[in-house]
Order: structure tokens, then sequence, then C-alpha cells
């Protein structure tokens, strides 16, 4: 590893895609992510990129989806209120298979909302926020290292799957300062993209990039093609982290939250409660198979989120009914707190650990 | 230790830059730290505070519901963290500004009238860095030679100047009593 720096978050995403070799950033300011913008603005340009204010999120997004067709590493960045207003455009690159990089600092809604993290749009980036059946891969990190080593992944990931990969994070981990240890050389993986529309002096078929399928047998055929593409990233690209695997009680937390999920796991040991924390860190795809490897010895999940639920349908899925789940939210931009979390697994301890 | 530190006052103290360049010596201790800020209108003005951890260990949370050391540069700000400085915990309030005393007894306090010195110095910015002298002296957050480094990798180049005189202002809070 290379040169360590205090970095903000959002100015780790932005240095992460210049090393990753985006040369395309068109976005709209919106706090609490536009430190992505200002440093993109003073960094792209000097490693010959283009740095672009759009007039609105949907002209941002309709950019990256043209210059993702010319096969350039392309990202866009928002928050929630914007990535609403990309929701058409990010259907249009799913339809398309263009790569993309899209990144959402969450803050908390509905509406305009407020401008405190949250972690409310997980049905909109897992489950599909735009029209039509597909699918991003949505990477959820918990440190400012890891805001820098998954955005460099997400280009890779997007390129690979021709699709678009969302870093979902929310306003704390975009504001917060921690260090970053850069890599000397950045894994950067090379696609031919042969599908990409760029001159090619008339020594091949011309390359169309459209959403636009209007035979109904051609459109299912397409259908299916990116239905087994989603099937194989299922299956190979699940990304979780599993702390103190033998515990007993089990958070299920991801991003900031995962954080303080780990103070409470050292609160919990020292009153001699076993706790451990299954982080995913793909939300789509969600890792399903790390609850296979804890179920056995674990008595009772708890699943804390900042929203009402939302990641809590998906730990319900992949668990089935095999063991019984518990769930603590804030909303608003409000943050669970260690202490109220404990309590939570106190009772939890009381019904499920204590007597057995 | 795992130190946890909450800074807390208005909007223009310099609260957000102490705790950056806590963050920045802690760092250059080799400890493991973070930095949260305030972030939104309330800044415009208003309050400010920033959540600072540095630790031997990775930083499980950079989210604090608790500290063990607090520096105060406002009353809103006193009567809002107190309760949670953990027992045994300290802080350090520049009673220039906030006319009282915890009111608690087992956490330590020390009222230091760090606007009061710092205009005396002739720059009233340096009253974090006196408060921050007090807290390092008391606690070693970090250490007086990464500090001086720090100073040098925060501010902007047309501020160095300033630097020998931030170093004394850092000896002054650590020498009062």
């Amino acid at each position: 590893m290379g040169q360590k720096l205090l970095m903000k978050g959002n100015e780790a995403i932005a240095e992460a895609a210049i090393r990753a070799g985006c040369l395309h950033y068109f976005g709209y300011p919106i706090t609490p992510q536009t430190e992505i913008s200002h440093y993109m603005a003073k960094k792209l340009p000097k490693v010959g990129g283009v740095f672009l204010q759009a007039e609105s999120e949907v002209a941002a997004i309709n950019m990256v989806y043209g210059s993702g067709s010319t096969g350039t590493r392309v990202m866009t960045s928002s928050s929630s209120p914007g990535i609403s207003l990309k929701q058409e455009g990010l259907s249009y690159i799913a339809g398309s298979q263009i790569p993309a990089v899209v990144v959402n600092i969450v803050r908390s809604g509905p509406g305009l909302g407020g401008i405190q993290p949250a972690q409310s749009d997980y049905f909109q980036s897992c489950k599909g926020g735009g029209h039509g059946d597909y699918r991003q891969i949505v990477l959820a990190p918990s440190s400012v290292q890891e805001l820098y080593e998954l955005t460099v992944e997400a280009f890779n990931l997007a390129d690979r799957y021709r699709m678009v990969a969302m870093i979902m994070g929310d306003g704390n981990l975009g504001q917060m300062m921690e260090v970053v240890e850069f890599r000397n050389e950045e894994p950067i993986e090379h696609y031919d993209k042969q599908w990409a529309t760029v001159g090619h002096e008339n020594s091949r078929e011309q390359n169309v990039v459209t959403s636009i399928h209007l035979n109904p047998a051609v459109l299912e055929k397409m259908n299916l093609d990116l239905q087994e593409k989603y099937r194989v990233i299922k299956e190979k690209e699940c990304r979780y982290e599993i702390y103190n695997q033998d515990a007993d009680i089990f958070i299920v937390a991801y991003g900031i939250v995962a954080r303080i999920a780990k103070s409470v796991i050292e609160m919990a040991k020292d009153k001699g409660i076993n706790v451990g924390l299954l982080r995913p860190i793909t939300l789509w795809p969600f890792p399903d198979q790390a609850f296979d490897q804890v179920i056995d010895k674990a008595k009772a999940f708890l699943t804390v989120e900042m929203s009402s639920g939302q990641m809590l349908e998906d730990v319900k899925l992949a668990l089935n009914g095999r063991k019984p789940v518990y769930f603590h939210g804030r909303m608003g931009g409000m943050v669970p707190a260690r202490d109220d979390i404990m309590k939570e697994i106190r009772n939890i301890y009381n019904l499920h650990v204590k007597n057995d | 230790m795992v130190h946890e530190v909450i800074l807390a006052g208005f909007g223009g103290q310099g609260i957000l830059s102490a705790g950056r360049l806590l963050a920045e010596a802690g760092m250059l201790d080799g400890n493991h730290v973070s930095w949260l800020p305030s972030y939104g209108p309330e800044m415009r003005g208003g309050t400010a505070n920033c959540n600072v951890v540095v630790s031997k260990t990775p930083v499980d949370s950079p989210v604090l519901n608790s500290c063990n050391e607090l520096v105060i540069m406002n009353k809103p700000s006193l009567d809002k963290f107190e309760t949670m400085v953990e027992k045994g915990g300290i802080v350090i309030i520049d009673s220039s500004i906030v006319d009282r005393d915890v009111k608690r007894d087992d956490i330590n306090s020390f009222l230091i009238p760090a606007t009061n010195i710092a205009s005396e110095m002739g720059n009233m910015a340096f009253a974090n860095i006196i408060l921050l002298g007090k807290l390092i002296k008391e606690r070693q957050t970090v250490s007086v030679e990464n500090f001086e480094k720090a100073l040098y990798a925060v501010l902007s180049e047309r501020k160095h100047h300033l630097i020998p005189q931030e170093m004394e202002a850092l000896k002054i809070g650590m020498d009062y009593k």
C-alpha cells in the first residue's frame, strides 16, 4: 500500500474514480455529496477528463448514458431527491446495457426531506427505482477506506457486466474524515468494448445502443438475457463481512450503522452477551448465503437500519422463518444510538439465549 | 484508551478545524482516527460540533452518543453535551463565553478564559488552540510534536506564518492553572 491521507468520504470517492480511470463526470450539486463535484471539477481536467455540471439531475444521467455508450468510464453522483430524478435514465441505461457508476450519498426523505443521513433509499436502489425488470449492483461501504476501494471495484463491476454499479453511502459517510491508504496501483480490469458507439471508419457494422424493442418476442429475449446476467451476478458477486462467527445474536447492518453495531458488540461482550455482526457489502445481490454460515449457532437476528425496515425484508427472505428477526430503526436523519441498540440486544438475550 | 472527543460551540469559532487538527495529529501519531462534523443549516451562524475518535485499534463507531473528552465554546453546547460525558471524563470550557461550570461531580472540568487570552494575544482565532492545549496536557489525546505538523498539513500556506503563534497559544493552554 502507498500514500496515507486523512480524507472526507466524498473526496475519497472522487479520488477513487479518477484512479479507476473515470474520464467523464456529470453532476448537479446537492448536499451532502457536493464535495464529489468539487473534487472532480478540480482534478478531472488535469488527467485529461471532462467535468461538467449539468443543468439538472435528469440531464446529468442522460449525459452518463451517452458517454457510457462510447465505452468511456463515467460517473455521476447525487443524493436522494436527485437520484429519484435520475431513475428514468437508470432504467434506459439498464435496458441498453451500458456500464456506469452512480453514487448516492443518501439523505433523509421522503420528498425534499432533510440533509441528515439515512438509508431509506434501500428499496429504490435494490428493488428497481425505475420501470422495467432490471437490477443494479449496489455496494454499501462502511468506512472511508472502503468508499475508496469499492468505488474502484464499482468501475470494474460496471464494465464486467455492462450495467450500473451504485455506491450507496449516507450523509455521515460522505462528510466524515478517516485515513485512507491508497494502493500504488489500482486493479483496473480492461474489457474490449466491441459494442461501443465509437468511430470505426467503416471497418465493421454500425453499433446501435438502444433500449427500444417493439417486437415483444425480441424484447422478451432481451429480458431473459438480462435475467441470466443477474443470475450469474447473484452467484458470483455477493460480498459480506461476518464478525464474530460464533455469536448467539447477530446484528444485521450495513454502512455507517454497521460501525455503530461493532461498538455495541464490545459493550455486549462486557456484559457477557455474545453478539456478532453480519454486514452485507453488496445490498444487491443480497448475500443470502451469509446467513447459512451462522444460522446453526445463532438464536436470533436484529436488523438495525436508518429506515423503517427496508433491508429487513431481505433479511427475512434469507432466513425464511428459520430464526426470529427483530428490528431497530431510526428515520428522518436520526442515527441509531449504541445504548438503544444495546437495550434491544438485552431483550433478545432474555428471550432467546439466557435460559437456553 | 480510546479518546472519544466532542467539540462544540458557535459556527466560526474554529470548532471543526480544531477537531480536524486533532484527527490529523492523531493520524501522524500512528493512531486510528475519525472526524465527523455536524453539517447543514445549523452551521451558518448557529451551533457547530464535531466528533473525533483517536484510538490504538480501528475506530468502531465514528458517531458518538457519549464521549470522554468534551471541549465547549458556548453555553448551549454545554447544556446539550454535559450529560453525554462518561463518568471520569473531562470537560474543557471557554469561560470567557460560558458563565457556568459543569453541574456534575463525577467528571473533571477546566475553565479557561480562552477567547480573552486569545484577544490579548491579538487573534481571537487562537481560542480553540488554547483549549486544545489543556486537553492535550490533561489527556495526551495527541502529541505536541505532531500537533505542530498537523497545523502545517491542515492550514493553507498563506496562514503558515501564524503557526509559531498557534504553538504559543497551545503552550498557554497547556500551562494554564
